[in-house]
């Protein structure tokens, strides 16, 4: 299958230079798709389909009365990120979870960034997601950000940005392991010649930050601490992923109503009894976790489970509260903190960022909209928000109406011009956008698996990378080395021949 | 410690309804395919053929409702693909997959996608039905079911999560044996004049192919007799599909998960279990006969149901005063 007509259309691609010469890292990946035969992309293409739809890596679709279960559409041209780039990527998002985890403890301590007026004191009372249940409560190593699924998006000039933090319950990581193991059974020979670094490890790590959480006293008598993961039940959209998880760290995928709260600490109901929970990755929202603590009317969460979590009895990843540096207005000031709490310049800049309160922002944003991306400050999902080059006059009017009567709860940024990969759309190759969400684990050390979860925009022309929203993703590639030829360490050739053979 | 913690009672309850469900939707299968084959041989008028095949599945009262007089193609319909028949073999694809889809963590990946790709199967199949390889469908999901077995146990742990799907495809096995046995030797009371003709020995031997067990039969009785065959389905000490065969298995699975010794018990459900083991152990064919096959299977059956019960209160559901119990219990 050939790139002779592939056009990169002024846009920063992955795979080519501006010149439309391949970049040297996707050389040799170049080269076999090249050589394949006839039809065999498109075959591969489908049989990785079919293969998501036997292995049940499906979503529910919200609001489809029928629980329609769909794929995440997988495409199988990789993207590509260079030894040297990724480590330079690992040292930022390093220091930046380092700065906002001091800022989500120091919140909900002593607020000295407030009162050093680094930022608003307005802005924090403000936000949705701040949660003021969770003032003085001390997690064990006072990490509260375990799991993070930062969004980071390359800008034509070649630059890498943070789009956002994800800090609360960031999902898609199935998804890189997935993508992975697809790719190896649907299409091995891309592999070739290349030393592509292994994400498998990801499950093991995760288990590994889980129980260095755990109380210290659920590691007495030789046992090891009891970690759940803690689900909204099949029915959500991210149950595969949940049970996923469960099933590669081999512990128990619990719901709500598994859950019981006795004695000051926490229990699961099993066959013979009731067993101690030590530790709840939890996939539910602050406000389903615990009835009595947040939002009554919740059947999906445990009641009093806070109270066990304050006194210090379970833990819980990731650590309630977090959604305040989730807000996009807080997320403008990340670069103040990391220089205020880590003493040092961000590595990872930040996309530009407009807020809308500030009159001399408002002012440039309404004059203009049809340049800007404007977003509601705390919704996720690309909902609630306005591409301003790809809108109406009338949807634009829309939201300037929006932004006077709620300045607090917009901001814009320029539209970026996300960089491009090549997609097998039909019979040949087109560019489409995409971005990237490594997954952050943070416990007794910091941790992230090689590349993440790069998302890819299957509508022609669409920055919109959601699943919700036409999203597919794609197989993410950190090399090794930057070596034209990655060299895999030497293979045992000398096997023991296998014996009893009948003769 | 992972190996220590128990099951979640919802997770036991999913998986034992699983493999029931996978059970149920292979020996309707088998029904059906049987009765496809007898047609060939014996010129019944379509009622007489197929309505016993849905009093086997017992829901002969929502089938006269819906559809009137059994006929070959409503009685394959409804026994198949009735989305709002719960028995039928795709309800019971259905909702072995979802049980399954539950508790993905649990079992093993191999066995989360053998039923996965039968239930798509028998989805796409359910979208374009096609009467002529209807044979092959039925084929397919029994092997699909023998595969899933195959799998379960050669890819899980033989721990307490295994025998919970044991013991509810060996319970369900059982009532199916029980129920085919019922229907046909009361269909063939009124022929009891015709043994040893060869239509008797025709409707006999689907009795036995229906249950996978014409060939085992033959090498153990020879001849097609009732009284043999009644010993053989309901007695037989090594047949997989006899109900003590079954009765046994599930025993010891339940024992298995508790830990109480065999031939002692500290749950209900496990002396129920070890009951009707007994009852089997030392019953004799001559008995069965003698007070009727019918009421005694009726009885077998009511058993049965009764452990399942059992079981559902011992280990899966939680009362309010339970947990107040189990509070006061877990001091550690």
């Amino acid at each position: 299958m050939q790139f002779a007509h592939y056009k990169t259309d002024g846009f920063y691609d992955e795979m080519f230079d501006a010149e439309g010469v391949a970049r040297p890292e996707a050389r040799l990946l170049l080269e076999t798709v090249e050589s394949l035969g006839e039809g065999q992309m498109q075959r591969c293409q489908r049989a990785a389909e079919r293969l998501l739809l036997q292995l049940g890596i499906t979503f529910n679709v919200y609001g489809d009365s029928a629980g329609t279960e769909r794929i995440f559409p997988f495409d199988l041209i990789p993207r590509i990120l260079r030894a040297e780039e990724w480590t330079w990527i690992e040292r930022g998002l390093k220091q930046r979870i380092r700065a906002l985890n001091a800022f989500i403890d120091d919140i909900y301590h002593d607020q000295k960034i407030l009162k050093d007026k680094i930022i608003p004191e307005e802005v924090i009372r403000s936000a949705i997601f701040y949660r003021p249940q969770c003032i003085g409560i001390n997690p064990p190593r006072g990490v509260w950000c375990h799991i993070t699924g930062t969004d980071l998006v390359r800008h034509g000039d070649g630059q890498i940005y943070v789009l956002e933090d994800n800090l609360r319950v960031p999902s898609g990581v199935s998804y890189v392991l997935e993508n992975r193991d697809l790719m190896k059974r649907t299409f091995p020979q891309i592999f070739e010649g290349l030393h592509v670094r292994p994400v498998d490890d990801y499950p093991s790590k995760l288990l590994e930050t889980l129980e260095s959480i755990a109380p210290p006293s659920s590691w007495q008598k030789s046992q090891k601490p009891t970690v759940v993961v803690l689900t909204p039940g099949m029915y959500n959209s991210a149950y595969f992923e949940h049970s996923f998880l469960a099933q590669k760290m081999g512990v128990q995928l619990v719901e709500g109503r598994d859950l019981v709260v006795l004695d000051g600490f926490v229990w699961m109901r099993t066959t013979k009894g009731l067993r101690k929970v030590d530790v709840i990755y939890r996939r539910i929202d602050d406000d389903f976790l615990d009835p009595k603590a947040f939002r009554a009317d919740s059947l999906l969460g445990v009641r009093g489970l806070v109270d066990v979590y304050r006194a210090g009895n379970v833990a819980l990843a990731n650590a309630p509260g977090n959604g305040v540096a989730d807000d996009k207005v807080v997320y403008a000031y990340v670069p103040d903190m990391i220089r205020y709490y880590e003493g040092e310049d961000p590595i990872l800049p930040n996309v530009p960022t407009f807020l809308c309160w500030r009159d001399q922002d408002r002012q440039h944003v309404l004059q203009n909209l049809d340049k800007l991306v404007v977003k509601a400050a705390n919704e996720a999902g690309g909902y609630g928000m306005l591409v301003g080059p790809h809108s109406t006059a009338q949807q634009r009017a829309d939201f300037a109406d929006r932004i006077r009567a709620h300045p607090r709860d917009y901001i814009a940024q320029p539209t970026l011009a996300l960089s491009r990969v090549p997609t097998l759309i039909e019979d040949h190759f087109e560019g489409r956008h995409v971005d990237l969400r490594p997954y952050i684990l943070y416990g007794q050390e910091i941790t992230i698996v090689p590349g993440g979860l790069t998302r890819v925009a299957l509508r022609k022309g669409s920055l919109v990378v959601n699943s919700s929203q036409g999203g597919g993703s794609k197989d993410t590639w950190v090399l090794a080395n930057d070596g034209v030829n990655g060299e895999l360490p030497a293979q045992m050739q000398t096997q023991t021949q296998s014996t009893g053979v009948r003769p | 410690m992972i190996g220590d913690t128990p099951l979640l009672s919802r997770v036991a309850e999913s998986i034992y309804w699983m493999a029931r469900y996978m059970e149920r939707a292979e020996n309707v299968a088998r029904f059906i395919g049987v009765n496809l084959n007898l047609q060939f041989d014996l010129q019944l008028d379509p009622e007489h053929q197929w309505q016993p095949l849905i009093d086997t599945s017992g829901d002969s009262v929502v089938f006269k409702e819906r559809y009137g007089l059994a006929s070959q193609h409503n009685a394959i319909d409804f026994l198949t693909y009735d989305a709002e028949n719960p028995n039928s073999i795709f309800s019971c694809l259905r909702a072995a997959r979802e049980n399954a889809r539950s508790v993905r963590e649990t079992i093993s990946s191999e066995m989360w996608e053998q039923v996965n790709s039968m239930y798509l199967r028998i989805q796409a199949n359910r979208q374009m039905p096609e009467p002529e390889s209807l044979p092959e469908v039925f084929r397919s999901i029994r092997l699909g079911s023998h595969l899933f077995q195959g799998i379960m146990d050669s890819t899980m742990t033989h721990s307490e999560g295994w025998h919970f799907a044991r013991l509810g495809r060996q319970l369900e096995r059982a009532d199916k044996t029980s129920r085919i046995l019922d229907v046909k030797y009361f269909m063939l009371l009124p022929s009891l004049k015709d043994i040893g003709t060869p239509y008797d020995d025709i409707q006999w031997s689907a009795v036995l192919k229906s249950v996978s067990g014409f060939e085992m039969y033959r090498k153990k009785h020879g001849r097609l007799q009732p009284r043999d065959i009644v010993d053989f389905l309901v007695l037989d000490r090594e047949f997989p599909r006899s109900l003590h065969f079954c009765i046994h298995k599930a025993d010891e699975s339940l024992h298995a998960i508790t830990g109480t010794p065999m031939g002692a018990f500290q749950w209900p459900s496990e002396r129920l279990t070890g009951l009707l083991r007994a009852e089997l152990d030392f019953m004799s064919v001559e008995q069965i006969l003698r007070e009727g096959l019918h009421e005694h299977l009726d009885l077998l059956q009511a058993k049965m149901n009764a452990i399942g019960q059992g079981l559902s209160e011992d280990f899966y559901a939680w009362t309010p005063e339970e947990l107040a119990a189990a509070s006061s219990k877990s001091g550690t």
